[in-house]
């Protein structure tokens, strides 16, 4: 899996309440609607700014706070193709895997990569290239059970296709 | 082998040793899921084309938008009543009060594996249990398979030994836990509390500390079972469930409850941490006493001892949100809520309240709220242009009655 796109940048901890604000998520189902609304709390334009498939890099405990899965979801709807973080809150990296979101932790990307750049992340290798100035960083891979839940397009579809949890996972 | 409380917990469901770091498929004891979370939970449910595997370990809780502030949130309502009539789900609707003290009253217990919904599920942590928050498709994939998977947590010992000053509360231990480890310093960390000064601590006091530790990234928290966990619960706790005394634990950390004064988290952080006098003085336009964190009986009973005979404040809103009806009944057999009436504050209904930000005492911009709830992230509680300070039970009576941030006590 490897996606390609421009850069919004933001620092650490942005909580799942700037992500998508109470005030809005208890109303609908409608990712779409929702969508709309995200990253609101911290940059209210974000659903106007970004084009489809473009990347979000974020400092320290991305995703903090509640475990509302709406937050992952609501980024994914509004067409960002990956969140590369330096690191995730606990909740938001198992909601992300969970709902099909690719994610990459990769510690000090906030230090190669501004706003505005293009990028190359490579979920499979736990790696971003900044094409923007040809730096480059390894992080942490994801787990090859998450890595398979990522493939499915989420833990709905894995448990759909499996019939229930395959373990152990080798 | 030695082991701490959670690796023992996880051991005892994978029926082999296991020990920090190892991934395990394990069997869950209960799972609950609150309207915020059931709804999205329910339909992860659905996509998965399984039954229910253990109905009777399902709960489920209308508590974030109690009663329902709008027509779609009254639509998932019924969505979720549905699900709990067709499939033998017992739910709790409005009025019965907030998802994590209803599962402490009546559901958790120790030794148990617990799941919820909702980042708060540490909380049952208090009776000795493994809980943890998870989102929904986990809440989904439980409800499918019974079961979920875990990387088990390393610990941290936290040691807290003395009696606490005048005034000073569990709430002002763990917003000094959470400014010292910061947001993100027990990530995928369990905190286990000891000391004398957490023995001496009954249970719903015990659990405004493991309720926010969260707030510090950690996956749960938990305190060792003893004859009040057994009294609260009615259970009585498994032999097995304690930690070795050379236990491995990532980091050890002691407080001496005398020197722990009264705490403030500043906006817009639960870590921006200080003592109260740092604040001292600042208008504030609203109280909220309530929530999981402090909206239990004694929350209520300390704050009420405190405003007995005072006055709120005339630029002051007072919001009390009691926990659940057992709460609530409660502080009216005892006075309680005519404590709070005849001081002016205004008594609502069991549930979250304000705290997730829904309704029921949402902030204008350039509002500013005392709160004994769990967060004070930007746009909480309301507008982004508002503020949010988090402290005890009697901070915010205090800071009532003075329209003004105000520091109930200390050294």
């Amino acid at each position: 899996m490897k996606f390609k796109g421009k850069v919004w940048k933001y620092s650490d901890d942005v909580s799942t309440d700037a992500i998508i604000p109470g005030k809005y998520k208890f109303d609908t189902l409608d990712m779409d609607k929702l969508a709309r609304h995200a990253m609101e709390g911290i940059d209210p334009n974000f659903y106007e700014k970004i084009n489809e498939g473009d990347l979000i890099v974020a400092g320290e405990n991305f995703g903090c706070g509640s475990s509302r899965e709406q937050a992952p979801l609501v980024i994914k709807h509004a067409g960002i193709s990956c969140v590369i973080a330096e690191s995730f809150s606990r909740i938001f990296y198992r909601n992300a895997i969970n709902v099909g979101l690719p994610i990459l932790k990769i510690p000090n990307v906030t230090e190669i990569v501004e706003e505005g750049d293009k990028v190359k992340a490579d979920i499979e290798e736990g790696e971003v290239v900044n094409l923007s100035n040809d730096q480059s960083l390894k992080g942490e891979k994801l787990s090859e059970f998450m890595l398979k839940i990522l493939k499915f397009g989420g833990l709905s579809k894995y448990i759909k296709n499996q019939g229930g949890f395959v373990w152990p996972t080798k | 082998m030695s082991k701490t409380i959670v690796e023992k917990i996880f051991s005892h469901k994978s029926d082999r040793d296991v020990k920090a770091n190892d991934v395990v498929l394990v069997d869950v004891d209960l799972a609950m899921a609150q309207d915020g979370t059931a709804p999205l939970a329910i339909r992860a449910f659905e996509e998965m084309d399984m039954d229910v595997e253990n109905p009777d370990d399902i709960k489920l809780v209308i508590d974030h938008i109690s009663p329902s502030k709008s027509e779609g949130a009254s639509e998932l309502h019924i969505k979720m009543r549905e699900f709990a009539e067709e499939n033998n789900i017992e739910l709790y609707d409005v009025g019965e009060g907030v998802c994590h003290q209803l599962m402490l009253e009546n559901h958790a217990e120790p030794g148990e594996l617990i799941i919820g919904a909702d980042s708060h599920t540490c909380t049952y942590g208090a009776v000795g249990a493994f809980a943890t928050g998870v989102g929904s498709t986990d809440m989904g994939a439980a409800l499918a398979t019974g079961k979920l998977w875990f990387k088990v947590p390393e610990t941290i010992k936290i040691t807290v030994d003395g009696e606490l000053p005048q005034n000073v509360s569990p709430k002002d231990i763990i917003l000094q836990v959470a400014g010292d480890l910061g947001a993100d310093g027990a990530l995928y960390q369990a905190l286990e509390f000891r000391g004398s000064t957490i023995k001496n601590l009954s249970i719903p006091r015990r659990a405004t500390i493991t309720n926010m530790a969260i707030e510090a990234g950690a996956k749960t928290a938990i305190v060792e079972p003893d004859q009040k966990t057994e009294d609260y619960t009615n259970k009585k706790p498994p032999k097995w469930l304690y930690s070795n005394k050379n236990a491995n634990y990532i980091k050890e950390i002691s407080y001496k409850a005398e020197n722990i004064e009264p705490k403030i988290a500043k906006p817009h952080q639960v870590d921006n941490v200080v003592d109260v006098n740092k604040v001292a003085g600042t208008k504030i336009d609203q109280v909220v006493l309530g929530s999981c964190t402090n909206g239990r009986f004694e929350d209520l009973k300390r704050a009420a001892k405190i405003l007995e005979g005072n006055q709120i404040d005339n630029d002051v809103r007072f919001l009390i949100f009691p926990a659940s009806k057992n709460v609530y009944k409660r502080a009216v057999d005892e006075g309680l809520i005519d404590i709070f009436i005849d001081s002016g504050a205004t008594v609502c209904n069991p549930g979250c309240g304000p705290c997730p930000g829904t309704h029921m005492g949402l902030l204008a911009p350039g509002e500013r709220a005392l709160a004994t709830t769990n967060r004070n992230f930007k746009g909480r509680m309301g507008s982004t242009e508002a503020e949010v300070y988090l402290g005890s039970p009697e901070t915010a009576a205090y800071s009532g009655i003075k329209g003004e941030i105000f520091n109930p006590g200390g050294k």
